[in-house]
């Protein structure tokens, strides 16, 4: 459950966040790969070492849609629509993932925010990115 | 057993040695009864533990913070056996203590966030995977005594 206080957190930091968002996408990314490398395996296609352009273009991509939900969580069921079909039908990715990459992805913001990603922040994004991730794997079954 | 290349004990190694526990362990544990209030219920007697400010501030809660993060240094010193070490305070944890096992993931993730803070993009994914691994074997031994 998110109070008001917390959904404009989370929604001024990914705001900030939104210039970098390559940089952090892609640090996150890196971070999910080394220290889980099962998820490797659905970017066998492609090349994702550090710098590379689909590394980059991919972090911003998912870095993106994160900010884009922030901005009216309670809408997270439709603007998701369209990533919660891409992820069930075609890309099926385990949605156990989903918490690799959220565990990553706050790891990156504490290493980017320091000081500023207080405890209270950090349970107001992992409440987030729960959500998200929750909402992302609706379709599957 | 879990194997360890010369190059994870140095990280692991390194990590330790530049930590400022009586920085990092408060911050630790205040971070997970923040994140994970649920966490609370093993720490009815420390007092005043209402929001997230009486939290930081509790200082029973930052002496036990600084407690359990010298609790590592025993893996530290004993990283070819970190399974046997602890087998002691597993024990602990689970007979007397009676804390869900599934806790001490959460409290090492915090201390994973708080390390992050501190050292900042010197923490590559390299060595957060190293020190995940490090905490990963430690809640493992942790866990070992339950039945």
């Amino acid at each position: 459950m998110l109070s008001k206080k917390e959904k404009d957190l989370i929604k001024e930091i990914w705001e900030r966040l939104t210039p970098v968002a390559a940089e952090i996408g892609a640090d996150a990314l890196l971070r999910m790969f080394a220290s889980y490398p099962g998820t490797k395996t659905y970017f066998s296609h492609v090349d994702i070492s550090p710098n590379s352009s689909h590394l980059l273009s991919h972090g911003k991509k998912i870095v993106l849609a994160i900010a884009e939900g922030a901005q009216d969580i309670s809408q997270l069921t439709v603007t998701l629509a369209p990533l919660q079909t891409l992820h069930a039908y075609q890309l099926r990715v385990d949605p156990r993932n989903f918490k690799l990459l959220s565990h990553s992805m706050l790891v990156s913001l504490a290493c980017y925010l320091g000081d500023e990603f207080t405890p209270v922040a950090h349970a107001a994004m992992d409440k987030y990115l729960s959500a998200f991730a929750a909402v992302l794997a609706e379709k599957y079954r | 057993m879990v194997e360890w290349s010369e190059n994870e004990r140095s990280i692991i190694s390194n990590i330790f040695s530049n930590l400022d526990y009586n920085d990092i362990g408060p911050k630790a544990l205040v971070r997970c009864l923040i994140v994970y209030p649920w966490t609370q219920r093993y720490f009815t007697s420390f007092g005043n533990l209402y929001n997230a400010e009486a939290i930081s501030t509790n200082p029973k809660v930052a002496a036990h913070g600084i407690k359990v993060l010298h609790g590592l240094d025993r893996a530290l010193k004993n990283m070819d056996n970190i399974k046997a070490t602890y087998a002691e305070l597993s024990v602990l944890h689970s007979e007397k203590l009676h804390v869900d096992p599934d806790n001490f993931k959460l409290l090492s993730d915090c201390l994973t966030i708080v390390v992050a803070g501190k050292l900042g993009s010197a923490f590559t994914p390299e060595i957060q995977a190293t020190f995940q691994k490090f905490l990963a074997v430690v809640v493992s031994a942790l866990g070992k005594q339950y039945h």
